[in-house]
């Protein structure tokens, strides 16, 4: 059997990939991936912990979190294309128009 | 399985809400563009009767759905601030679409979607219910923010609101998902007792907190998780931007209240001087970079950013390790009043900026306000008391605000935060009533000539007499206000 703490270093890793693929990427589709890896992250540590504590409610969870992030997606693809089609970029570092 | 009909009962006004934002979503497609306006005043009808509700259940203290929900006099006080702040932001937005050409009546709905969702974080009592509340309010204001969106810098508030907002979530669910790995639930009640039996010093629980400071952090936009605030604030439609700097803010710090003293209470003596560096280094940067802004809605950003730091002021005094319970209560129910107060003269300032819109960026730009008593005697007056009042001068609710807030802190030892936040004070008065000085003491540019007319619409009269008559009866008489913000405290354990 694989031990806990296996999984928590996992969830960790791919935790702190999406944060730093957030703050250095500079493609903002990239930029929503690395949130949905951040999300992912999280679905991995509630699965682990509702194993480990044979408490289902930690898979019920991850449905909320895996309808959640779905919606997000939704709404951010519909802000990016709004933005594209206005500006032809998707490169955050085009967006000046306010001081970021 | 069937839901217990009691539990349904006690969340009547979040279905209300729901319902409302629904059926002006379904509606509006068969609404003629010319009478959308009906969609507004349905739903700020459906706030009235939900308004109701929550004020004839106020002394009652329901759980809901297996301890999710809490109906307690704290949630119920959130709930009236919100409703009275979503009606403003609707009879606003009836006027300021108008001028902006907006004819779409989901906005209303989106708001109300929004107000849901607030609501539920409110009067959540489980970390993955606050989590949902949350998304709600932040996924419609995503939309929201970009609702010009033949305006590149709605849109770019909107993304830049969103990938900033979807990351601060992020980390709130991982912080979240670490607290159900150590306690093995997301009840409060459940954490509580896991704080207990962990002590202070569990690895887990300690990156779990602080991963929560972080995300409630950029929900209520302190130092230094406040950059988006600015852009967002600027971008948006002013509408939507006095909707985000109160009820939002007012939402996000009733559910961080919550978390962090009822399942994180424990663990105090941590989270305590966190909370002190953010609430100092808020205060600064808020007040010292408002100084330097040239646009007022940036400008208004900065300011909301200051006083997010002087309601932390209270937050810290709430959190004490030493300080007995009645000291903390205060210190709790000070930052009710002062979010309430907050909620007002924001609010107000907001209005009149949106007020001398007009096509273009007119209004927006402080030097627009050149000579305004002149040409809006009105419209400058009620700049004037608003402004007053966020610098803090009696006799507005922003100097009693002020007041019980460091009236708090020095109860509680704290008396050299008290002196730092009077000094800051000090400075903010100067960008406040800059405002007042140009609006004052300068000619109109005749060019400007007297062009900008005062729009009146009756839901505009409405909404700024409400938030004038807000921010000088509770200046004059806060004595109700204040007995209800101490009766309706988190009990502290």
């Amino acid at each position: 059997m694989v031990p806990l703490s296996y999984y928590v270093i996992l969830s960790a890793v791919v935790f702190i990939t999406g944060v730093v693929g957030v703050l250095i990427r500079r493609n903002i589709i990239i930029i929503l991936l690395s949130i949905e890896l951040m999300l992912n992250a999280t679905n991995i540590n509630f699965v682990a912990f509702s194993h480990y504590f044979q408490n289902i409610a930690g898979q019920v969870f991850v449905f909320f979190a895996l309808t959640v992030a779905a919606s997000e997606v939704a709404v951010g693809l519909a802000i990016i294309i709004a933005l594209y089609r206005s500006k032809s970029t998707i490169n955050v570092d085009e967006f000046q128009l306010l001081k970021w | 399985m069937t839901l217990p009909l009691g539990d349904l009962v006690a969340i009547i006004p979040e279905l209300i809400v729901a319902t409302v934002a629904c059926l002006v979503l379904v509606l509006d497609p068969i609404t003629p563009p010319s009478r959308t306006h009906w969609l507004a005043w349905l739903s700020v009808a459906s706030l009235v009767a939900c308004f109701g509700i929550t004020v004839s259940r106020m002394d009652a203290t329901v759980t809901a759905f297996s301890d999710l929900m809490i109906l307690d006099p704290y949630a119920g006080y959130w709930k009236l601030l919100l409703y009275v702040v979503t009606a403003l932001t609707i009879l606003l937005s009836l006027a300021y679409l108008r001028v902006e050409r907006i004819h779409l009546g989901e906005y209303y709905g989106l708001i109300l979607l929004s107000l849901a969702g607030m609501m539920i974080m409110v009067s959540a009592a489980d970390l993955l219910v606050i989590y949902l509340g949350t998304e709600l309010m932040s996924l419609s204001l995503y939309v929201l923010a970009g609702f010009k969106r033949f305006e590149v810098r709605s849109l770019e508030a909107s993304a830049k609101y969103f990938v900033l907002g979807s990351f601060s979530s992020g980390i709130l669910l991982y912080g979240i998902s670490l607290l159900f790995g150590v306690a093995g639930s997301t009840r409060l009640s459940a954490i509580a007792a896991a704080v207990g039996t962990h002590g202070l010093d569990d690895p887990a629980l300690l990156f779990a907190m602080i991963l929560l400071v972080v995300g409630f952090g950029f929900k209520i936009a302190v130092v230094p998780f406040h950059m988006w605030t600015p852009d967002v604030y600027e971008g948006s439609p002013t509408s939507v931007t006095a909707f985000m700097a109160v009820a939002s803010k007012a939402a996000s710090f009733a559910a961080f209240l919550r978390v962090f003293l009822e399942g994180l209470g424990g663990l105090r003596e941590k989270w305590y001087a966190l909370f002190l560096v953010i609430c100092v280094a808020t205060l600064i940067l808020g007040n010292v970079v408002a100084i330097v802004q040239t646009n007022i809605k940036r400008m208004l950003a900065y300011s909301s950013i200051a006083h997010a730091g002087y309601a932390l002021i209270g937050v810290v005094v709430a959190g004490q390790a030493a300080a007995d319970n009645e000291t903390r209560a205060l210190g709790l129910s000070s930052v009710m009043l002062y979010l309430a107060m907050y909620a007002f003269m924001t609010f107000g300032a907001f209005a009149v900026v949106a007020l001398l819109r007009k096509g273009g960026l007119e209004g927006e730009e402080i030097e627009d306000f050149t000579g305004l008593a002149k040409r809006q005697p009105l419209a400058a007056l009620l700049m004037l008391v608003f402004m007053v009042s966020l610098a803090g001068i009696p006799p507005t609710a922003g100097f009693i605000g002020k007041l019980y807030v460091f009236m708090a802190a020095v109860n509680a030892g704290l008396t050299w935060l008290a002196v730092v936040a009077v000094l800051l004070t000090a400075v903010s008065a100067y960008y406040y009533l800059r405002v007042v000085m140009v609006m004052y003491m300068r000619e109109p540019d005749p060019s400007a000539g007297l062009v900008s007319r005062l729009t009146t619409s009756p839901a505009l009269t409405l909404v700024l007499a409400s938030a004038f008559a807000g921010v000088i009866l509770l200046g004059l008489f806060p004595d109700p206000l204040v007995s209800i913000t101490t009766s309706a405290v988190l009990p502290f354990k």
